[in-house]
């Protein structure tokens, strides 16, 4: 038999919508991080409630992946279409398990050198607890052809059912131990791929891009949400919403999303940290209350988790083509901040900061994620997520105490030399004032002055100028100098980087310039970065490799090769290094 | 009532725009009594409009004002007053803004019942875009976006309200400002979503809906001895009368309804902006540990 390897592969559960595979891969994540593995664990499903087919695929591993990976070491069938979805994607010495109630054409697969095993699955759920159980029975079966011990499902087991009681807790574990017993037996150590929990491990949170995004948020003071559901962001309003009341979170489901945007411009306009979470199609509808905030510079905090369009397009599916919309929504011109987070770690960070971006510049931030990075689960460090680290920083809000001390009455729209006026929050006797979409002067009353026109668009102009002193710039991963620079923005990075490591291991040459802050973009950061790079590939989950655009409009630098993909489906790192061909990846570049 | 606060207190010292006899003046002076026989002061009170002719009206006041985007001055509102309910939260906009661009907010706005007041300035036309018809304007009108006369239904605003699960519904006429201030007055006062419809002549560009054609038809409810506005039968009775005879006052009022406010467990320590207040003091990092629980 081949050299067994420990802790090192990817397991794919598919069965269709309604099946329980969500429940079920996400559980089985939380098993094998219990048992101190690196999980990550992607969901890949329908915009449909029944049928069709969904899987969750999930890497595992002793260090931290930031991607998922095309190879898979074994394949749970709950349908036969999960067969035919992944039969490439199985390597030599994988195994396919599925259950008794279908059968599946074992020839292509055993070519590939793949083990095919029909287990009876059902009759062990049956036969120790009930059909429904299915699921369970496939897990176990998982758990005892890899040989992970069975403790950690069972506490996954307990904590997941214990809210139906103790009677279909026990069965679950009963029909889990009866296929893992199989199994185990079936395959001992036939099969070379196996899982083993790490010793001493420190605990980790499982968790998705959304929850640390929401966490964030909650931590940054965000103390009102307004959102209308739309996936893939919906996520981030539930779990806000199933905050304890104690944290005092005002959750509002608006009747659609021009509602959402108008009622965080109204907190925010009385004084607290709101936000709203959406996706393209819900962000169409937002920008002109956006435009509302830049005018009457409101702090406004959006998230939009890109999937794939236009218009209803993909919407279960990842993609990275509202870049250049976000940079460019509403009439008008006015500042606004768009920052794209690029691992998990970062979301929650970017949860926080974009508060503080919007309070300091009091105009919207736009945060970019995507259907990828928001519905990944991963294993993070306890510390990754550090409450300690959250600043709340108002900017020039006022508070109720310097307001007492005004006495020579308020201008909202005051002329200053950064361009950011000293806020008040209606309610203080000293700090009265009127706020118009209109142009307005320095009391914010309507006027359409020509002189007055000009100042309040120089004034409001350069707070971009101020915050783009404070954007991060353009951040490389990997060795200083490289043949080949894969430039990419949010949730690409991880592939980026796990594909530069490949090819740097293979002999060959490659780095990443991710840039994190995408608006302001500063031409002097961003052409500096670029200066450094031989040869740069634009990696982007898009059609019309809009960051490149964005590079080319800011400082003239055309990308030398663009990589793009527009299928939905996120980049695996083996898909970027075959992208550049065999030369780059094994260091034989020109 | 007993005029405590000095109605020149919410005077503004802005330009005003509106045309001579506009009846928006009227609902300008009848904010500003209300507000001063409630002894309410400028800080107070927010007051959030749309765009057109009538949402200008916070321009020409002293007091927080917000002129927001066509449509969506009740969302904003209803935020402002979630996130920071010792606002007392008015909105005021045209009938195009609230029934047309923006009438899904209105209806959610009847059935949310948040506690805030809405005056709707209803000249039945488009004012400030120099007089296209408007979801109230009757069949038949005659406008340049309906040059052959309108050819759909006016929009019976107290009806909707009333469908839609309002609990405080007014009509005021422009031509009587006290009366108006009184049921401005008494919105604010009710606690949950106060509708005042107010017929408010364009004298520039409506020349059907004058000060004569309203004054021909208006009839104060109270007047009616047996009329009980806590019957909802009734209040939607009364709510189809237009043609002939148009009623003014307090249409509907259903008492002892919970705001939306009064049923956001949230709330109940604190408002998100004095929770806010509260995080910058004294941020308590720690509060946040157990929420990593969920995912161990």
């Amino acid at each position: 038999m081949a050299n067994v390897v420990t802790n090192d592969m990817s397991i794919v559960i598919g069965g269709d919508a309604g099946q329980g595979v969500e429940s079920s891969g996400a559980g089985f994540c939380l098993s094998f991080a219990r048992a101190g593995l690196h999980v990550f664990g992607m969901q890949d499903y329908r915009s449909r409630i029944r049928g069709g087919h969904n899987f969750y695929q999930i890497r595992l591993s002793t260090e931290p992946r930031l991607s998922h990976s095309n190879p898979v070491h074994l394949v749970l069938a709950l349908t036969p279409e999960t067969v035919q979805l992944h039969m490439d994607q199985l390597v030599e010495g994988g195994a396919v398990i599925f259950p008794e109630k279908f059968e599946v054409d074992p020839e292509p697969l055993k070519e590939r050198g793949v083990r095919v095993d029909s287990l009876p699955l059902m009759r062990i759920a049956e036969e120790h607890g009930s059909k429904v159980m299915t699921n369970t029975a496939a897990l176990g079966a998982a758990a005892g052809i890899t040989e992970f011990p069975l403790e950690f499902m069972e506490s996954v087991i307990r904590d997941n059912f214990a809210p139906k009681g103790q009677e279909i807790v026990d069965a679950n574990i009963k029909v889990a131990q009866a296929a893992y017993d199989l199994a185990q037996q079936r395959y001992g150590s036939d099969f070379p791929y196996k899982l083993s929990p790490i010793k001493d491990a420190p605990k980790r949170m499982l968790i998705n891009g959304n929850e640390a995004l929401a966490m964030g948020a909650l931590a940054g003071g965000c103390r009102f949400v307004a959102a209308y559901p739309m996936s893939p962001a919906t996520s981030i309003i539930e779990w806000l919403a199933a905050v304890p009341h104690e944290y005092g979170v005002v959750t509002k489901h608006a009747e659609d999303e021009i509602a959402a945007a108008c009622m965080v411009i109204g907190a925010s306009f009385t004084g607290a940290r709101a936000m709203t979470a959406t996706s393209g199609g819900g962000f169409c509808l937002m920008v002109e209350a956006m435009g509302l905030a830049g005018m009457t510079e409101v702090p406004m905090v959006i998230v939009n988790s890109q999937r794939g369009g236009p218009s209803t397009g993909l919407p279960t599916r990842t993609e990275q083509s509202d870049l250049l919309f976000a940079i460019n929504a509403s009439q008008g011109e006015f500042p606004r901040i768009v920052t794209a987070p690029g691992t998990i770690e970062e979301c929650f960070e970017a949860g926080w900061r974009a508060f503080n971006l919007a309070e300091k510049y009091q105009c919207p931030v736009v945060v970019m994620v995507d259907t990828f990075i928001s519905s990944t689960l991963r294993t993070l460090e306890m510390d990754a997520i550090d409450f300690s680290t959250v600043e709340i920083d108002r900017g020039s809000t006022l508070t109720y105490e310097e307001l007492d001390r005004l006495t020579d009455g308020y201008n909202r729209f005051q002329l200053t030399e950064s361009g950011i006026s000293p806020r008040a929050i209606p309610g203080h006797p000293s700090g009265v004032f009127a706020a118009s979409s209109d142009e307005h002067d320095e009391t914010g009353h309507i006027t359409e002055e020509i002189e007055n026109r000009r100042r309040m668009m120089r004034k409001r102009m350069r707070k971009l100028q101020e915050a783009e002193k404070e954007a991060r710039p353009p951040d490389f991963y990997g060795p200083e100098e490289a043949e080949t620079t894969l430039v990419c923005w949010g949730s690409t990075f991880g592939a980026c980087k796990e594909a530069a490591d490949d090819i740097n291991a293979a002999g060959g040459s490659a780095n990443v310039l991710r840039f994190l802050d995408l608006w302001p973009l500063s031409e002097e950061a961003a052409a500096t970065a670029l200066g450094r790079c031989r040869r740069t590939v634009a990696v982007e989950q898009n059609y019309t490799s809009q960051l490149a655009k964005l590079l080319r409009m800011t400082t003239g630098i055309r990308m030398d090769q663009t990589m793009n993909k527009y299928d939905g489906r996120p980049f695996a790192p083996e898909e970027i290094v075959a992208g550049l061909g065999k030369e780059v990846a094994s260091g034989h570049a020109a | 009532m007993v005029t405590r606060l000095d109605p020149k207190l919410f005077d503004a010292t802005t330009e005003n725009t509106w045309c001579a006899g506009c009846g928006d003046f009227a609902i300008l002076k009848a904010l500003k009594l209300a507000l001063a026989d409630q002894n309410i002061e400028p800080h107070q009170v927010l007051a959030v409009s749309g765009i057109g002719c009538g949402s200008k009206l916070p321009d020409y006041m002293n007091i927080n004002g917000y002129m927001t985007i066509h449509g969506r001055p009740l969302p904003v509102a209803t935020a402002a007053k979630l996130a920071n309910p010792d606002l007392h939260v008015i909105v005021v906009n045209g009938d195009g803004d609230s029934y047309g661009i923006g009438g899904n907010h209105f209806v959610q706005s009847c059935r949310r019942n948040p506690n805030i007041t809405h005056i709707v300035e209803n000249n039945q036309i488009y004012g400030l875009t120099k007089g296209q018809y408007s979801p109230t304007s009757d069949k038949g009108f005659v406008t340049t976006t309906s040059p052959d006369g309108s050819i759909e239904l006016a929009l019976n605003p107290l009806a909707v309200a009333l469908a839609a699960g309002a609990t405080f519904i007014a009509r005021a006429f422009a031509g009587q400002p006290k009366p108006m201030a009184q049921m401005i007055a008494e919105g604010m006062q009710h606690r949950g979503y106060a509708l005042i419809d107010v017929l408010q002549p364009c004298v520039t560009f409506n020349r059907v809906n004058t000060y004569d054609w309203y004054r021909k038809r208006v009839y104060d409810l109270q007047e009616e001895e047996s009329y009980d506005p806590s019957d909802r039968e009734a209040a939607w009775q009364k709510a189809q009368e237009w043609e002939e005879r148009i009623p003014l006052g307090i249409l509907y009022r259903a008492e002892g309804m919970p705001a939306y406010e009064d049923q956001v467990k949230a709330l109940e320590g604190g408002s998100p902006v004095s929770r806010l207040t509260e995080l910058v003091r004294n941020p308590r990092p720690e509060q946040y540990e157990p929420l990593k629980e969920e995912f161990l």
